[in-house]
């Protein structure tokens, strides 16, 4: 090994839940500084914007990006991640897919500022004051970074090499993609480091072939059988659409599966496919009828396309990205 | 083998076997009163008595306790065995004189008055409980015992005394009123009777529908009788963990039954089939208001069926509960039928069977009869002509539906009767009519497991459950599934000729599909790729064909491709994107769209 690696982890819209299943990985970490130095990570160091500028371009050996690129400081930070490191992984399910952030999707900006300034129940803003771009401050001019016309993915910004997915990642596939990095055996570009098929795949609940919903109710309103597929009790479970390797922890948890490692590789939209299937295994001999069962399902857009809407095939239809216009 | 001369003719029986026996299997008759081939043999009438000679001995003796021997010589109709049968007779007769047979016997042996004869006093004879008919030959209990292995009567007393009764004259917990004993008994001293008196045991409906071993209807196919386990008697009694009866077994000559057959299952291959799994009729306990379970004499169509039937119990007659003739009697149409709280369509055959209840009510009594109807369907060849008929046939024909049937009379008219209560639409009014006896004409119904038949066979159902047809008017008896057809009620309520007709189509179509020797088979077919099923099932039960079924090994769902009609609805279900319409994959519509947009 003639040079240690370099890693940079690159926080941005998104909760820290990504720096901190990176601290989760306990004692690896000290492998992980065995094998490479960590060139930039703001959220535990005080690392500027100018550190990572002044480094040689591709010198960082992988840049992990967690979060999904809100405003066009993420989208400075993402090109400029891409600009100086070999490998770009988009960390967690708001890299991945947009994530938590890109529901707001289906709203525009001013919308959503609107609410946030405006309506929301705790705020008390008669004026109307809203956060300002620039500001002449007596010690100099503040500025504030701009927010886009959406959340975007990662990949829908700069060219992504590899995808870790969860929220947060798994311990696990971190170590994993870290070894595959330190072996030097990697697989191919674009590849998700998870497992191949869906989260049934690992359930260990009993189904049955005859799924028939008559009605769909809220996890924490019922008791549920803990051996039997919770989609049968009416518990709305993505399992089905989402890609394995997190061994079913929810599931076994008791809790229903919540799509947070995105859909498999055959499928390109998840939430559309999930509704498809929710709509499959209703059982209704009348349209008042499905529409009552479905009507427990409160609130559709966020369990089909909880993490994932950026990908979404609605998630663009507002446009392509044009980096140059923003 | 064992050899013997009979009146001079050589026999040749199997060892074991009795001389009576072998007087039977050479054509010889000998009388017999208490001798069954089901019971041990018990000499007690004493009939059968035969002249005997075997190593130099001979003696007059029972033929059914004497076991045929190598050289034995029988006479069965000397001057000797004549006068020894007319002193047994003598006998009998004194115990028994109101027995027929021994008088058809005396006459036989030219016995005109038994010496032994005790005329009892005349108070006496008025005071007895019935008819001398009893020979204690035994058969009762010894079929009761050897066969039955209820032990509800026996023989007690001694001597003149001696008589037929359950234990200390009490009726037994163990008699199973099976009416073995009445049917064995040789004089007719013992009778079965139900709580109106009528005989329970009918000799001359043997395999009728009421026999424990019955042909199910004369049309059967095939025309064999079955054992019903409910009211067989071995079968009965193997609940108390006895081996009973099992008479049907050791006299049936060909040993075609075997009461320890258990079911199994048969797999055939096959390359076509036809579901004719037909219907169900509704139960009318469903629709409390027709009184029907509870009130006496409301009948369902069936049970009318079965009591107009001449070999039935009734023999043909219209009975009530307590045997009487009805007067008058309501037929109501729609049971179930037409009726937006059971079924909404027409049954279709019960106006006509409606009218043939009445038409054969008119010709074999004098009752009035009613029929309550919606309104007449009678669109068949001939029908209406029918119809016509029955109009002058002089049966009251009320336009309204039977709305209630009561036995709560608020006129002095409708003491004791059934009252149907019902709107007559002609002419706008309530009417409440009086009669004996209501019959519901029950509608017909998908089979209760019509979904499991369905799912078996990969085909599918209407909204009211019966069988859905490819077409309704373009492939009336074809279903979704090649190779599946259908026949009968069970793809919708039909009569006779109709489910005829569509048999015959159903075969025919069969017949093309076998002798082409292939079908043809969908290109267009769903594939679900094993690498990336998760195996969540969820296509399994939506698949309309049945054609995807779990691999446990694999752990993933697989597809039936000769099943696969190619409908997409897996595809479109499946989560992982692991099911896929062959040419109609979500890259080449998303391109074709994106084409058409571009």
């Amino acid at each position: 090994m003639p040079d240690k690696f370099k890693f940079a982890f690159m926080p941005s819209a998104s909760c820290g839940g990504c720096e901190i299943a990176i601290v989760d990985i306990d004692e690896v970490i000290l492998k992980v500084a065995e094998l490479a130095d960590i060139v930039y990570w703001p959220t535990a160091l005080d690392f500027k914007d100018h550190h990572l500028e002044a480094l040689p371009d591709g010198s960082i050996t992988v840049g992990f990006f967690n979060g999904a690129v809100r405003n066009d400081h993420d989208v400075h930070h993402a090109k400029l991640l891409r600009q100086k490191s070999a490998f770009v992984v988009a960390f967690g399910a708001c890299a991945q897919m947009g994530g938590i952030p890109s529901l707001g999707n289906f709203w525009t900006t001013e919308e959503l500022a609107h609410r946030m300034y405006d309506t929301v129940p705790s705020v008390n803003n008669p004026e109307g004051t809203r956060p300002q771009l620039k500001y002449d401050a007596p010690e100099g001019e503040l500025t504030l970074p701009r927010a886009m016309d959406r959340a975007y993915a990662l990949d829908q910004v700069i060219d992504v090499d590899y995808y870790l997915p969860g929220c947060p990642p798994q311990v696990k596939w971190i170590v994993a993609a870290v070894e595959a990095v330190a072996s030097g055996e990697l697989p191919p570009k674009g590849t998700v480091i998870a497992g191949t098929k869906a989260v049934c795949d690992e359930c260990p609940r009993e189904r049955s072939e005859e799924k028939q919903v008559t009605e769909f109710k809220r996890i924490h309103l019922v008791e549920n059988d803990p051996e039997k597929c919770l989609l049968e009790q009416g518990i709305m479970c993505c399992g089905p659409a989402t890609r394995d390797g997190c061994e079913a922890a929810c599931v076994t948890a008791g809790q229903a599966c919540r799509g947070c490692f995105g859909p498999t590789d055959n499928v390109n939209d998840m939430g559309a496919k999930l509704a498809s299937a929710i709509a499959s295994i209703t059982v209704a001999d009348a349209q008042e009828e499905a529409d009552r069962i479905l009507g427990h399902l409160d609130d559709p857009a966020g369990y089909f396309y909880r993490f994932g809407l950026a990908k979404s095939m609605l998630g663009v239809q507002r446009g392509e990205f044009k980096p140059e216009a923003e | 083998m064992v050899r013997l001369t009979i009146n001079d003719q050589p026999v040749e029986v199997e060892e074991g076997t009795t001389v009576l026996e072998a007087c039977t299997a050479a054509a010889i008759e000998v009388p017999t009163l208490c001798s069954v081939p089901f019971l041990e043999p018990h000499g007690a009438c004493r009939m059968c008595t035969v002249n005997v000679s075997y190593n130099g001995t001979f003696s007059l003796t029972t033929a059914c306790t004497v076991q045929a021997a190598e050289g034995m010589r029988v006479v069965t109709d000397d001057d000797d065995v004549r006068a020894a049968r007319k002193v047994v007779l003598e006998l009998l007769l004194a115990r028994a004189p109101d027995a027929e047979v021994l008088h058809d016997l005396a006459r036989e042996y030219g016995v005109e008055k038994s010496r032994f004869a005790v005329e009892p006093p005349e108070e006496e004879a008025e005071s007895e409980a019935g008819p001398k008919k009893c020979i204690l030959c035994g058969l009762c209990y010894r079929v009761c015992e050897q066969r039955v292995q209820a032990y509800a009567i026996g023989l007690v007393q001694r001597g003149a005394d001696a008589e037929i009764a359950p234990p200390f004259g009490r009726p037994s917990d163990n008699c199973l009123a099976c009416g073995a004993c009445a049917s064995v008994c040789p004089t007719g001293a013992i009778t079965a009777v139900d709580r109106l008196g009528r005989e329970i045991v009918h000799d001359e409906l043997t395999l009728a529908s009421n026999s424990a071993i019955r042909i199910p209807i004369k049309q059967a196919v095939p025309n064999v009788p079955y054992v019903d386990k409910t009211e067989c008697i071995h079968f009965t009694q193997a609940e108390k963990g006895l081996d009973a009866c099992r008479v049907c077994e050791d006299i049936c000559p060909k040993e075609a039954i075997d009461l320890d057959a258990e079911e199994e299952e048969i797999e055939l291959e096959v390359g076509t089939l036809i579901v004719a799994t037909g219907f169900q009729t509704f139960d009318p306990r469903r629709i409390a208001e027709m009184g029907y379970g509870y009130l006496p004499n409301v009948v369902s169509s069936l049970e009318f069926e079965v009591m107009m039937r001449a070999d039935g119990l009734t023999e043909g007659e219209a009975l009530m509960e307590d045997g009487g003739k009805p007067g008058s009697i309501a037929i109501l149409h729609c049971i179930g039928s037409r009726d937006k709280n059971y079924n909404r369509y027409c049954s279709r055959v019960c106006c006509m069977y409606s009218l043939k209840f009445a038409h054969l009510l008119k010709e074999k009594t004098d009752a009035e009869v009613f029929q309550f109807y919606i309104d007449m369907r009678t669109f068949g060849k001939g029908y209406e002509e029918f119809y016509d008929r029955l109009l002058d046939e002089g049966v009251f024909f009320v336009r309204g539906r039977g709305a209630e049937v009561t036995n709560v009379a608020e006129r002095p008219e409708e003491e004791g009767k059934l009252i149907v209560c019902c709107e007559d639409t002609l002419i706008g009014a309530y009417r409440r009519v009086p009669v004996d006896m209501v019959v519901l004409a029950t509608g017909l119904e998908p089979r209760a497991d019509a979904q499991e038949v369905r799912r078996t066979f990969g085909i599918g159902c209407g909204a009211e459950g019966f069988f859905q047809e490819k077409h309704a008017k373009l492939a009336p008896v074809s279903t979704t599934t090649d190779g599946v057809f259908l026949a009968g009620a069970c793809q919708g309520p039909k009569d006779i000729p109709d489910a005829v007709a569509q048999g015959s189509a159903a075969a025919s179509q069969a017949l093309a599909l076998m002798d082409k020797g292939l079908v043809e088979i969908e290109p267009i077919t769903a594939v679900i790729d094993e690498d990336v099923c998760c195996g969540c099932k969820i296509c399994i039960g939506l698949c309309p064909y049945t054609a995807i079924s779990f691999d446990e090994e694999k752990g993933a769902s697989v597809v039936n491709d000769v099943l696969c009609k190619g409908c997409g609805t897996c595809v479109a279900a499946c989560t992982t994107g692991a099911a896929n319409q062959r040419h109609f994959k979500n890259e080449q519509l998303l391109a074709e769209i994106e084409g058409v947009l571009s």
